[in-house]
């Protein structure tokens, strides 16, 4: 084998190797006189995340913009610093972003916005300084609150509850579990006999989301419900009460896809969940960006702005100091409807 | 004598590997008494027998000198093409959904066997080049979208969920992959080849053994086994996602060096590779058993293997002195 032809291979294989990133990476050529605008979702293949950009798109093209939806491979702030430059390089109007890190991203966003580029967040925020406006789900509020009182109704009042995660730094799911112990420490005398025992992550990954639901099933033999704020950590967590048998014995609850969760909602593994609805968020987020954009709104409390099909929205303050823009409240899954949503997402 | 000096190096090495196991064991019994509960031991089976199929794969591709950094993206590539073939088809039988799955990741290991063997592409470059050609195919095939568990047969999951003379499907499926294994290793002149290339790739040339044969063979047969791994990883977890099983190939090659698998080829024994990879199931079900803080369960799982591997490297040493010794007097 003669070195040419060897290094001939080489380069082929390199160009293999880095191919799957242009292709799914790359921006596409735009024109250059469109107004465009950028939406950057935590990782690629996602595909709660491919709703909210399908939405944003829609919301976008609507009002006669053109979008640019970018997300990196892997769910790390690193990635989506380098995609908010190479944006600002194109000279985008606003970039909506939901954030991998709450705090890391404050520079590279903060440049942005030094360039005139509208920042916002959608669905995971990233710090009030870093951004004009956050868009969020529901309030989280809301959602931890509601997550505890569905746990109360699913044990009959009393027993141990506890709570299966993503990422212990996950910031959606560490605010809606702050808010899920409020909940629990605000109203003691209702939930005198619910106890919370332990608050498990399984990384999103499926291998480690169920080790941690056997994990708690053996270490807590009397468990009544695990909460799951997450859709990888829910679905693993009915497919081990499944497996198990212990259907009626251990509710599933928390926040999830109902075409993953379909299964376990007919089967009685998880008597009801939540959502709320990704398109929604996107398009949302897409009036929102060009309501800032525009001055319509500059992100202060108390502006108003009107959101397409979705009606009016007004700007309040949020938990983390900054202020949001609420969709509304999460989405109740149960038998009676999961069959009409199982196929949309 | 030289052979009975390794195989002796490698009983001690097993021992005390064993033995690190059996500490670990009841350090976490006194912990938490479910540990060794017969139910709570089944799960840590089923939890590992993936693994342990994969690890046998890629103790192969090390003993040829070789690695594999592909065969998380061949789960997720098998694996979706299975789920997805599972949800148009929901009356294809289970066995026909392994074999395909299994066809399809043995595709995978093909071309990377030949880009090794036929072109001399090193291993760590094929691979990690295969590794995104693959995953970015599971992307294309599934347009970015999850096939979730109410669009799997029934009969499907079973795979991973039935039992056969009660024992857990995975279980079985493992035992007979080591079986297999252990034949093919030990009884066969092809075997026995592998592991003459791996130990001295240039002697095993001129004594007539065809080389790039059997690392084509080697990287055909991991890719099999990922292809397998993939379909028993979606009828396990009922769910197919783009991003199964990122990363999973460090995991196996872990598992291989913890069961005394060497990383420059030539050694590699199963029954070391059974101890590394359950040595591996037990941390990954006992870390959430012992309620340590999350932030350290990553940095425990490293400690134990280079403690293993440590260990691994003095009993080494120790005997070959020993043998020095001897043969002094």
């Amino acid at each position: 084998m003669g070195t040419t032809k060897k290094s001939i291979i080489m380069i082929l294989v390199l160009i293999m190797a880095f191919a799957p990133l242009a292709l799914f990476a790359g921006g596409r050529s735009e024109a250059a006189d469109a107004e465009r605008h950028a939406f950057i979702f935590k990782n690629t293949g996602n595909p709660y995340g491919e709703k909210q950009m399908e939405g944003f798109a829609e919301g976008i093209r609507e009002q006669g913009f053109e979008e640019i939806l970018r997300a990196p491979d892997q769910p790390t702030a690193e990635a989506q610093i380098q995609i908010i430059e190479q944006l600002m390089a194109q000279r985008v109007k606003s970039i909506s972003i939901t954030g991998n890190d709450f705090d890391a991203l404050q520079p590279a966003l903060t440049r942005a916005m030094d360039q005139g580029i509208t920042v916002l967040s959608a669905d995971s925020a990233v710090n009030p300084a870093s951004r004009q406006v956050h868009v969020n789900q529901a309030d989280s509020e809301m959602i931890g609150r509601t997550l505890i009182q569905a746990a109360y109704d699913m044990a009959d009042g009393a027993g141990e509850i506890a709570i299966l995660s993503a990422t212990s730094q996950a910031s959606n799911q560490n605010l809606w579990i702050e808010w899920m112990q409020k909940e629990l420490a605000e109203n003691p005398s209702k939930y005198a006999d619910l106890e919370l025992v332990r608050i498990a992550y399984g990384d999103d990954l499926r291998d480690k989301s169920v080790s941690e639901t056997e994990g708690l099933l053996q270490s807590f033999p009397d468990l009544k419900v695990i909460i799951a704020p997450t859709t990888v950590g829910i679905a693993a967590a009915g497919r081990v009460i499944t497996d198990r048998g212990l259907i009626g014995e251990v509710h599933v609850t928390g926040l999830g896809l109902p075409s993953e969760m379909a299964e376990y909602i007919e089967n009685g593994a998880c008597p009801y969940m939540f959502l709320w609805n990704p398109i929604d968020v996107g398009y949302l987020t897409a009036y929102a960006a060009t309501a800032l954009m525009n001055g319509d709104i500059t992100g202060a409390a108390g502006d108003t702005f009107s959101a397409g099909r979705l009606g009016n929205f007004e700007v309040v303050p949020a938990g983390d100091g900054g202020t949001e823009i609420l969709l509304g409240a999460p989405f109740k899954f149960e038998p009676s409807n999961i069959d009409e949503w199982k196929d949309v997402y | 004598m030289a052979k009975r000096n390794i195989v002796l190096t490698e009983n001690l090495r097993e021992l005390g590997l064993l033995i690190f196991m059996v500490v670990i064991a009841v350090a976490i019994q006194l912990r938490n008494p479910a540990f060794l509960r017969l139910s709570n031991l089944n799960s840590l089976l089923t939890n590992t027998a993936i693994l342990g199929i994969l690890a046998v794969g890629m103790m192969l591709v090390l003993v040829t000198r070789g690695i594999d950094l592909s065969i998380g993206s061949t789960i997720a590539f098998s694996g979706m093409v299975t789920a997805l073939t599972v949800a148009g088809n929901p009356g294809l039988p289970p066995i026909a959904a392994i074999a395909l799955g299994t066809l399809v990741g043995m595709a995978v290991g093909m071309v990377i066997g030949v880009l090794v063997a036929r072109f001399d592409v090193l291993p760590i470059i094929a691979t990690l080049g295969m590794m995104n050609v693959v995953r970015g195919l599971t992307y294309v095939v599934s347009g970015g979208r999850w096939v979730s568990s109410y669009q799997m047969s029934n009969s499907f999951k079973g795979i991973a969920t039935g039992r056969t003379l009660g024992i857990n499907n995975l279980i079985v499926i493992a035992i007979a992959v080591y079986l297999v294994a252990a034949w093919f290793i030990n009884h066969t002149r092809t075997g026995r080849q592998i592991y003459a290339v791996g130990s001295n790739p240039e002697a095993a040339g001129i004594s007539g053994i065809p080389r790039r044969r059997l690392i084509f063979l080697v990287y055909s047969i991991m890719g099999g086994l990922a292809g397998l791994a993939g379909v028993l990883w979606v009828a396990k977890f009922a769910s197919a996602q783009g991003d199964t099983a990122v990363a999973y190939e460090l995991q196996v090659i872990a598992a291989c060096i913890l069961g005394g698998v060497s990383i420059t080829g030539g050694v590699g024994r199963l029954t070391g590779l059974l101890l590394g990879t359950i040595m591996f199931g037990i941390l990954a079900n006992a870390l959430p058993l012992i309620n340590v803080s999350p932030f350290w369960q990553m940095a425990i799982q490293g400690v134990v293997v280079l403690a293993a591997v440590l260990t691994n490297v003095m009993v080494r040493r120790n005997s070959e002195r020993n043998a020095l010794r001897r043969r002094a007097i």
